[in-house]
């Protein structure tokens, strides 16, 4: 048996962005004796990064609004993917998370009276998104933070879990390692809370961290839990494109929101040429309509530029793909025309230092070159609507890494939202399930000790080194360079049959490859042993991301295939659903619930066949260079 | 636009060890692109050179504050850290932040400052208004919206001559990150607790003399001696050491929450 530090929890929360802290507040809270693991400090998970706002439909800007109709966007968004129960709980509870968030201390903008200010996102028929200026998740994540500080709940920092452990069916604990030593370490559990994000990293163009491997959906599947909607990868539409060192970094859809536009290098607005029919009778067709529509709803459809992400981001690929890109492979994004040097500056302060600071681009001055850029997994582990609950007992999943909420294309400002709601319902009935169990279940030591080894063994095959590395040894840098490409160019934004195929065989020779990794030096804060058993995960979530895209055979929402371009009304009953059973994928695809007859009246028309656009004639995002990472 | 030229090679002296006696430092000769950041060239260093060297990073957005380091003796963020903002024709040194204990290479034990944070008394907002909102205005949040900007990068702690010199300050001194803090927390319109007995005593304000070499480093440009630290030693003053105060305190009893503005 090997040596290890052991932990005992009621409930462990794995994640420590909005959903993991907020769930792990709840469980607290309940009563229950927590743990919060984060794979990096405290406070520094992918949650600061989300910049313009969190929706939620408080009525403080527009009376109109409500909870059915922030239902209707998120479902009309998602291409009516969504778990429709989901999107209800989302859309009806988002208000009292955020002002809960107010009640621990955040300060949002505020209206003229004092209430808060609340700004326009794409998708969102009124202005919905509670926030502050464009850094509104730093604000969220230390609000969170400090609370979770004050319920004294217990931070496990730099810590990665490699497993969940089981005791027949149910849950019995996680075993990773820490960071910092390297040292083992086994957390027993009655409940354990996946908040674990997505898998960015997988592609080059990203704006996702190193964090983003997703070690939760790979711990899921292999607990037996269900895996869905894999196949939907939403492309945010605005990343930086230049310089090639900050290629794929976020820019805010606020900056639309605020009154930006898109233009390709003749100063067209293209988006205009670009609204499907299934979005045609609620945008503007023309621009005098859609810059008024910013100040008078009423009278106005919503701009094309604030059509949801998918619509957007294919808009930008088409444009480069005919040689309407701006020079680095872009768009131009403009809102120096629009707005006053003074109203960027208060409204967009992080963008403008970060164009500033790294591309040497005064906004308030000159457009800004962007880009699509990988950002967020719609599809995650299966889960219960209403308690979050995996197949697996005592297994529970929120945020990114859950499936449902979001159907098939996430729109923006409806992640922060998604992440209280359900980050706090996770620590409920995570809470509930553990207060009903005796004892955490039993942990198998060979179980552990064969964990250990795989997690050790490319260590141990540099500490047995002596001078130059063995012929057919490999290197994880090159392996991720490998795997990034992989996905960048075969299952990006456009997808086809022959190049899914494809990346499903590199991926597995990346696989063998990883086998045969030696990894140099100690087990103490080694970035390329962490960077190796980062890779088990991203290869497992690559390949599922390909075959399920393989699986689904038309193009919906933030899943376009070039060889099947309609929107297929039979798939919009279906999801993808993978399982792991006898250590061997299966790839299928289960019934989507239907919504009871008074929330589909809510929801409105179903999206007709042959409306998905922008697959036109490309292949793949022109022109997408390195982002070293 | 500043003129960057093409590629070029560079010498990294990067500060290699796992503690701060026999550890020192190592060149790397690495080739930077236009545009790039120190934290670039650390990555390409990790994929050439040295596969093991310990980087802590995260959002590489200057969002997240995790990459922290002292570039050629300047503490800042190797992510927000242009190349050719520095001279390259000579050796480009990285070292990891001095007033915290190492782990390995560049990566610090941070751990001090979430200590320290525990032991700051939580936000207690007043009850809502008659019609159940929070209402504040912007102009009464905008002064605590400058210290909520902070990204807990620790440069200002690192840099606090207080604690970056005196290691046995660190038990009675919280350091300007958590200054910012308390006065975000004092100055909130709806905050009713009241910390200001421990912010003279247990986090000692009264270390700080004003250097201003927080404010210096801040990658946020928050104005920390001049927005945090001076107004709250001004209330603490009031509180303990303004004989007008003291008497009228003396007089009409304790008010629950001292309010020097």
């Amino acid at each position: 048996m090997i040596e290890r530090e052991e932990r005992s929890y009621d409930v462990v929360v794995i994640g420590a962005g909005g959903a993991g802290i907020r769930a792990a507040i709840e469980a607290k809270t309940q009563g229950a004796n927590t743990a919060l693991v984060c794979k990096s400090l405290f406070g520094k998970a992918h949650t600061v990064m989300a910049e313009g706002g969190i929706a939620a439909a408080l009525r403080n800007v527009w009376q109109e609004d409500g909870w059915e109709v922030h239902f209707r966007d998120t479902m009309r968004g998602g291409k009516l993917l969504n778990n429709w129960r989901m999107a209800q709980l989302h859309a009806q509870e988002a208000p009292d998370r955020v002002l809960e968030l107010e009640e621990w201390g955040a300060l949002f903008d505020r209206t003229k009276d004092g209430l808060i200010l609340q700004r326009d996102f794409g998708g969102h028929r009124y202005a919905r998104l509670a926030h502050v200026g464009d850094r509104t998740g730093l604000e969220m994540i230390r609000t969170l933070q400090n609370r979770a500080t004050e319920l004294g709940i217990d931070v496990l920092m730099e810590c990665n879990m490699q497993r969940i452990l089981m005791d027949g069916g149910r849950v019995a604990g996680a075993f990773g390692y820490w960071r910092q030593t390297g040292k083992p370490i086994l957390l027993r559990a009655k409940a354990i809370v996946l908040a674990t994000g997505g898998a960015g990293r997988a592609w080059r163009v990203t704006s996702n961290s190193w964090e983003y491997s997703g070690d939760g959906l790979r711990m899921a599947l292999e607990a037996g839990a269900d895996l869905m909607d894999m196949e939907f990868v939403q492309f945010h539409p605005t990343g930086m494109v230049w310089p090639l060192s900050v290629r794929g970094l976020l820019v805010t859809e606020g900056v639309r929101g605020d009154g930006g536009t898109l233009r390709n290098k003749d100063g067209e607005r293209f988006m205009f040429r670009y609204i499907p029919e299934f979005f045609k009778a609620e945008t503007a067709d023309n621009e005098a309509e859609a810059d008024r529509w910013y100040d008078d709803k009423k009278n106005n459809r919503r701009t094309p530029d604030l059509l949801p992400r998918d619509e957007v981001a294919r808009a930008i690929n088409a444009e480069v793909k005919a040689g309407r890109g701006s020079p680095h492979g872009g768009v131009f994004l403009d809102i120096a025309t629009r707005r006053s040097a003074d109203y960027i500056q208060r409204r967009l302060p992080s963008m403008y230092h970060q164009f500033k600071e790294l591309a040497d681009i005064d906004i308030t001055k000159e457009p800004m070159e962007i880009g699509p850029t990988c950002h967020y997994f719609m599809g995650g582990i299966r889960v219960d609507a209403d308690t979050t609950a995996t197949t697996v007992a005592g297994l529970f999943a929120a945020g990114e890494c859950a499936a449902g909420m979001h159907g098939a294309n996430r729109l923006g400002g409806n992640s922060l939202s998604d992440l209280v709601v359900f980050g706090r319902r996770a620590g409920l009935y995570a809470a509930q399930h553990a207060a009903a169990q005796r004892a955490p279940g039993a942990v198998d030591d060979g179980e552990l000790d064969g964990v250990a080894r795989e997690m050790y063994a490319p260590l141990e095959r540099g500490a047995s080194l002596t001078g130059a590395p063995t012929p057919g040894s490999e290197d994880p840098y090159a392996i991720q360079n490998d795997l990034q490409g992989t996905m960048q160019d075969l299952v990006g934004l456009i997808r086809t049959r022959s190049e899914l195929e494809e990346a499903v065989t590199r991926i597995a020779s990346y696989r063998d490859r990883l086998g045969r990794v030696v990894v140099r030096g100690s087990s103490r804060y080694n970035p390329a042993w962490n960077l190796t058993l980062d890779l088990v995960s991203l290869l497992t979530v690559s390949e599922i991301c390909a075959r399920a895209a393989l699986t689904r055979t038309e193009s919906r929402g933030g899943h376009t295939r070039d060889d099947f371009p309609k929107t297929d009304p039979e798939w919009g009953k279906r999801n993808v659903v993978v399982r792991r059973r006898d250590g061997a994928l299966h790839v299928g695809t289960e019934a989507l619930p239907e919504p009871p007859a008074d929330l589909r009246a809510v929801i409105g028309e179903q999206p007709k066949p042959a409306e998905h656009q922008g697959a036109i004639e490309s292949t793949q995002p022109a022109g997408l260079g390195a982002r070293t990472r | 636009m500043t003129a960057e030229a093409g590629p070029r090679e560079v010498t990294m002296r990067v500060w290699r060890g796992e503690d701060r006696q026999s550890g020192g430092f190592v060149d790397y000769a690495a080739g930077v692109d236009p545009g790039m950041v120190v934290l670039d060239v650390m990555f390409r260093v990790q994929a050439t050179k040295a596969p093991d060297l310990a980087v802590r990073w995260n959002c590489k957005a200057g969002k997240c504050g995790s990459c922290s380091a002292e570039i050629n003796g300047h503490p800042a963020l190797m992510c927000m850290t242009r190349m050719s903002s520095l001279p390259m024709d000579e050796p480009v040194t990285v070292a990891p932040m001095a007033t915290f204990p190492l782990v390995r290479d560049l990566v610090t034990d941070v751990s001090f400052n979430f200590e320290k944070a525990k032991t700051i008394p939580a936000f207690k907002p007043a009850p809502p208004g008659p019609d159940g909102t929070r209402r504040m205005y912007q102009e009464e949040v905008e002064r605590v919206q400058e210290f909520h900007k902070c990204i807990e990068c620790f440069l200002c702690q690192n840099v606090c001559h207080v604690i970056r010199d005196h290691e046995e300050n660190k038990q009675a001194f919280s350091g300007p990150r958590f200054f910012v803090k308390l006065a975000a927390l004092e100055m909130h319109p709806l905050d009713t607790n009241d910390r200001l007995e421990l912010i003279r005593l247990k986090d000692g304000l009264g270390f700080c003399n004003i250097t201003k070499c927080c404010t210096e480093v801040c990658p946020e440009d928050i104005h920390i001696t001049d927005n945090a630290i001076i107004p709250l030693k001004e209330r603490v003053v009031t509180r303990y050491y303004d004989p007008l105060a003291w008497a009228k305190r003396r007089i009409l009893g304790e008010r629950t929450r001292g309010r020097a503005d």
